[in-house]
C-alpha cells in the first residue's frame, strides 16, 4: 500500500516511476490488513500529525476512487468497559483534540444510537468521526493503476546497485537491472532486507496479527468499534501475545474482527488461542456475534519498529535511497501522507511535516539488536 | 496409562471405515467422526432408511466389501471399541505436542460444539468434485456429476427426463449408466479426453484387469441404453430461460480448442457435469502437514510428516474406493501398532500394499488421460459467473489479472471477492486459478467449515489435567 501511494504521489509530482514487487499487488501485509485509516488510536505527536495529513489526502482520493476502494468515512467508537476506563479515555481524547482530532464523549442512549447492538450497560465511549476505512488490496491496486507507473510484479530485487562513492544507481532484479538514481524502500515488513541490500540498516521486525472474518451480514456494526485497551496494546513494546477486540462491518457485508499482536517472527501457523480470544473479545462487545459464523481467519505481519514510528525520507547513509516503511499496523492509513512526503522529498520541496522523527538513521546500533 | 490408546478417525467413507475396523481390531479405541447421518461416505452413500430400498446394491458395485465393513463397524461399536459420531462436522483439529483435540459441530444447524480428545488422528476426509464454469452453468437443471450420482444413491430418484452427462473423468461412466438404468434418457455422454491417449497408456491400464472389466461393463451398459458417446468433445454452453432446456456441444481440435462449425444443440432438462475430483485437505493443512501439490503427503505407512497424524483415501490423492480401502487398512494397522509403542510389520498388510501400488499407478495413468480441454478458460465469457457465492464474473477476474496486477488466485480473491463466500473457493478455485494463468494451489482455510463465534470463543478451553 505504501509503495502504491509513493508511486502515485511521485508520478503526480512529475517523476517517471517503476514499481517492483516480488509478488503480486498487495501480496504482503496490505492483503492481510483491515484497511484502517485511524486517528483515534494515536497520541499527539508525529504519528498523529501524519495520520491527520493522510486522512485529508485519503478524503481527496476518495473523490476520484472512493467507490472502487470501498472508502467509508464511518467513524470510530472507542468503548470503555468501566467508569474509570471512560475517564482515562476522555483524558486521552482531550489531548488528541489539541492536535486537531475531533473526539466526542458519548454515554447512555447516545452510545446505543451510534451502535445499537453493543452489549448493554457499557459506561460510555468516545466517538471519532475522522476514522475511516478502505478495502486495502483494492486501494493498493487502484492507486497503482491511477499512478500510471510501470508495474513489474513477480520480480524480486536481489541487490541495490551503488556507484563507487556509495550512491544509488539502480537495482538488480532476478529479471535484469533497472537503472535509476533514486530507490524508495517500500518493502514493509521486509524493509530491513532491502536496506541490507543497500548496505545499510533499518530495524523492521514482524509483529503478527490475526483477523477473523464472519459470514456476510446486513449492517449491524456501523463504526469501527474497539475496546479502550487497544490503544495501550498498539503502543506496547511487548513481544508477548496481546489481543483487544476491534470490530467493524465492511461494505461487502462480512464483519472483521481483530486485533492480536505478538512477536513470533514470520511464523505462519494458525493459533487457536489467539483467534479464540479475538472471538471472545468481539462477542463481549457485541453479544449478537455469538451466533454469527466465522468463515475464515487470516494472518499478517505488521512492520514493527522499536519506537513505533515509520521510517520516511532520505537515508543520509546511502545517497539516493529513501525509506517508506515500518508503519506497523497503520500502513494503509498512513500510506497517503507517506507517499506525499516522499514525493516532496524526491522533488526537493519543503515537506508538509517535519521528517526528523521519521529519520531512517535514528536508531543506535545497540537498540537494533535488542 | 492403563487406558487403551485412542485414535480419532475423521471421515466414514471407505478409507475411514477400513482404518477404523483395522485399528479397532488391534486394540485401539476409535472415535469415528463423520458429517453424514450414516457411515459409507460418498461412495457407499445409503438410500435414506425410510425409502426402504429393496435392492440398494443395484446402485453400487463392491457391495460385499461394504457389507463386511458395515458389519465390522457394527461389531466394534457394540463391543464398545468404537464410538461412531454421525452428523458431526469437524471444523478444526488442534495439536498440542502429542495430544489432539478434534473440534466438531453437531446437529442439523451445526451449532452444538463437540470436542474429542485423542492420542492420534487419522484424516480420511475424502475429496470433492471439481466443476469448471461455462456459460449457463448456473442454470437450474445443471448439476454436478457426483451430485447426480448422490441423488441416485440417496433418494433413488432423479428429477430429469433427458440428460446429458459431460466433462471428463472416470466418474462420468457410472453416472451415465446409473441415470440410464433409472429410466432417464441419456442424450449424450460428452467426454473431453482424447481416446488416443488411452491407447498410449494401455500398459498401466492393462495392469488393472478389474478396472478394465469395470470399464467394459459400463461400455456394454451404455450400448444397451443406446447412449451416444462423444469423445474429445465439450459443452460450450447451457441454454434456457428459467431452467435448462438444451446444451451446445462441440468437438475439440488437437490443441484442445473448440473446432469452429462443429457445434450442435442437444435438447435436455438435466446436465450432469464434472471435471474430476479434488482432495479435502483443510484439516491437514492447518495441522501443518506437508502437501505434495494438492495431496497430503504420506509415507509407506500412511503417516503424514506431523507426528501422530495419519491420512488415507482421497485426501492423499484421488484414486477411488478400492485404493481408499487399501490405504485406510494400512493406516489403521500402522496407527494401532505405533499407538501401542511397537514398530509395525508391513508384512502384515502386504496384500493391501500391493493393491495400493497398482491402483496408484493406474490412477496416475487415468489422471494423465482425463483432462479438461487445454483451452477451457476461453469458453468462460466475460459475463459468465465464475464465483457463485459472491457472483463474480469472468470479466471481473480478467480485469483484476489484466489491469490491477493480480498474478495469483489469492490476489484475485482480494480484488474481486471470488472465493470469499460460503464455499470459500472450493468450487471456483480451479476456474480462478485458470483465469489467473497459474496452478491451483492449496488455499489455507484454518476453519474446515464456518464456526459460530460463540463456539470459537470457548473452543479448547484449558483442560483440568
Amino acid at each position: 500500500m505504501v509503495g502504491a501511494a509513493c508511486a502515485l504521489y511521485a508520478a503526480r509530482a512529475g517523476l517517471d516511476v517503476i514499481l517492483v514487487d516480488r509478488g503480486p499487488v498487495a501480496g504482503g501485509t496490505t492483503g492481510a490488513g483491515e484497511g484502517n485509516l485511524l486517528v483515534s488510536d494515536k497520541e499527539p505527536g508525529p504519528e498523529l500529525d501524519l495520520a491527520l495529513l493522510s486522512g485529508r489526502l485519503w478524503a481527496d482520493l476518495a473523490g476520484e476512487l472512493g467507490e472502487a476502494v470501498e472508502y467509508e468515512a464511518k467513524g470510530g467508537v472507542v468503548v470503555a468497559s468501566s467508569p474509570g476506563g471512560l475517564a482515562a479515555l476522555e483524558r486521552f481524547a482531550e489531548e488528541q483534540r489539541t492536535a486537531g482530532v475531533v473526539a466526542r464523549t458519548v454515554v447512555g442512549d447516545e452510545l446505543y444510537d451510534l451502535e445499537p447492538h453493543l452489549a448493554p450497560g457499557l459506561p460510555g465511549a468516545v466517538h471519532y468521526p475522522q476514522d475511516c476505512q478502505v478495502m486495502p488490496a483494492l486501494a493498493a491496486a487502484h492507486l497503482v493503476r491511477a499512478s500510471g507507473a510501470r508495474l513489474l510484479t513477480g520480480r524480486t530485487v536481489t541487490d541495490v546497485l551503488l556507484t563507487p562513492d556509495g550512491a544509488v544507481r539502480g537495482v538488480r532484479t532476478d529479471q535484469g537491472d533497472i537503472h535509476t538514481p533514486v530507490v524508495v524502500n517500500a518493502a514493509g515488513t521486509w524493509g530491513s532486507e532491502l536496506a541490507a541490500l543497500a548496505g545499510t540498516r533499518l530495524p523492521v521486525l514482524p509483529r503478527r496479527g490475526f483477523v477473523l472474518v464472519t459470514e456476510p451480514l446486513p449492517r449491524m456494526v456501523r463504526h469501527k468499534v474497539y475496546a479502550a485497551d487497544y490503544v495501550a496494546d498498539v503502543a506496547s513494546d511487548s513481544a508477548a501475545l496481546q489481543t483487544s477486540p476491534v470490530v467493524e462491518g465492511t461494505a461487502a457485508g462480512p464483519v472483521l474482527i481483530g486485533a492480536s499482536r505478538e512477536r513470533v517472527g514470520f511464523d505462519r501457523s494458525f493459533s487457536l488461542p489467539v483467534v479464540r480470544s479475538l472471538a471472545a473479545g468481539a462477542t463481549r462487545l457485541f453479544p449478537f456475534l455469538s451466533d454469527v459464523r466465522a468463515m475464515r481467519a487470516y494472518l499478517g505481519f505488521r512492520p514493527y519498529m522499536p519506537d513505533h514510528l515509520p521510517a520516511i525520507g532520505p537515508d543520509p547513509r546511502v545517497p539516493g535511497l529513501h525509506h517508506a516503511c515500518g508503519h506497523e499496523g497503520a500502513g494503509i492509513g498512513l500510506a497517503t501522507g507517506t507517499g506525499h512526503l516522499i514525493a516532496q522529498a524526491l522533488t526537493a520541496k519543503a515537506p508538509d511535516l517535519d521528517l526528523s522523527p521519521f529519520r531512517p538513521d535514528r536508531f543506535p546500533v545497540a537498540e537494533e539488536s535488542a | 496409562m492403563t487406558e487403551q490408546p485412542h485414535l480419532a478417525v475423521i471421515g466414514a467413507g471407505p478409507a475411514g471405515l477400513a482404518a477404523t475396523v483395522a485399528a479397532a481390531s488391534h486394540g485401539v479405541r476409535v472415535t469415528l467422526i463423520d458429517s453424514a447421518p450414516e457411515a459409507g461416505g460418498q461412495f457407499y452413500r445409503q438410500p435414506a432408511a425410510e425409502l426402504r430400498a429393496r435392492r440398494p446394491q443395484a446402485l453400487h458395485h463392491e457391495w460385499r466389501t461394504w457389507e463386511r465393513l458395515r458389519d465390522g463397524l457394527r461389531t466394534h461399536v457394540q463391543a464398545g471399541a468404537v464410538r461412531h459420531f454421525t452428523d458431526h462436522h469437524v471444523w478444526y483439529v488442534d495439536r498440542r505436542d502429542t495430544r489432539f483435540t478434534v473440534h466438531a459441530l453437531f446437529g442439523p444447524e451445526q451449532e452444538e460444539p463437540v470436542e474429542v480428545r485423542a492420542d492420534a488422528v487419522l484424516l480420511a476426509t475424502g475429496g470433492y468434485e471439481k466443476v469448471l464454469p461455462f456459460p449457463g452453468w448456473t442454470l437450474p437443471g445443471v448439476v454436478t456429476a457426483g451430485g447426480a450420482q448422490a441423488m441416485l444413491k440417496g433418494t433413488l430418484a432423479v428429477s430429469g427426463r433427458t440428460a446429458v452427462v459431460a466433462g471428463t473423468g472416470p466418474l462420468l461412466l457410472p453416472v451415465a449408466t446409473g441415470l440410464a438404468a433409472a429410466g432417464v434418457e441419456v442424450a449424450a455422454l460428452v467426454e473431453s479426453a482424447d481416446p488416443k491417449d488411452f491407447v498410449r497408456r494401455t500398459r498401466a491400464l492393462a495392469a488393472q484387469p478389474g478396472k478394465v472389466a469395470e470399464g467394459a461393463q459400463y461400455a456394454a451398459q451404455l450400448l444397451r441404453h443406446r447412449v451416444r458417446t462423444l469423445v474429445h468433445h465439450t459443452v460450450v454452453e447451457a441454454h434456457g430461460a428459467e431452467r435448462l432446456e438444451a446444451v451446445t456441444v462441440a468437438a475439440l481440435d488437437a490443441d484442445g480448442r473448440v473446432r469452429p462449425g462443429t457445434e450442435r444443440r442437444i435438447p435436455c432438462d438435466t446436465l450432469a457435469v464434472g471435471h474430476g475430483m479434488l482432495p479435502h485437505t483443510d484439516l491437514a493443512e492447518t495441522l501443518g502437514c506437508r502437501l505434495d501439490g494438492l495431496d497430503v503427503h504420506v509415507d509407506d505407512e500412511q503417516r503424514t510428516d506431523v507426528p501422530g497424524v495419519w491420512a488415507a483415501g482421497e485426501t492423499t490423492g484421488i484414486g477411488g474406493s478400492a485404493l481408499s480401502l487399501a490405504e485406510g487398512h494400512i493406516a489403521g494397522r500402522s496407527a494401532a501398532a505405533r499407538l501401542h509403542g511397537t514398530e509395525p510389520d508391513p508384512g502384515e498388510w502386504a496384500a493391501a500394499a500391493k493393491s495400493r501400488s497398482r491402483l496408484r499407478a493406474f490412477f496416475a495413468a487415468i489422471d494423465s488421460v482425463y483432462a479438461p480441454p487445454a483451452h477451457w478458460t476461453e469458453q468462460i465469457t466475460d459475463d459468465t459467473v465464475v464465483c457463485r457465492c459472491e457472483e463474480v464474473t469472468g470479466g471481473a477476474i480478467r480485469e483484476a489479472v489484466g489491469e490491477l496486477g493480480a498474478g495469483d488466485a489469492r490476489t484475485v480473491k482480494l480484488l474481486t471477492r471470488a472465493g470469499m463466500g460460503w464455499c470459500q473457493g472450493r468450487v471456483c478455485g480451479p476456474a480462478v486459478a485458470g483465469l489467473a494463468g497459474c496452478e491451483l494451489t492449496p488455499s489455507r482455510r484454518p476453519f474446515a467449515r464456518p464456526v459460530p463465534l460463540g463456539v470459537l470463543a470457548a473452543a479448547g478451553e484449558p483442560e483440568d489435567d
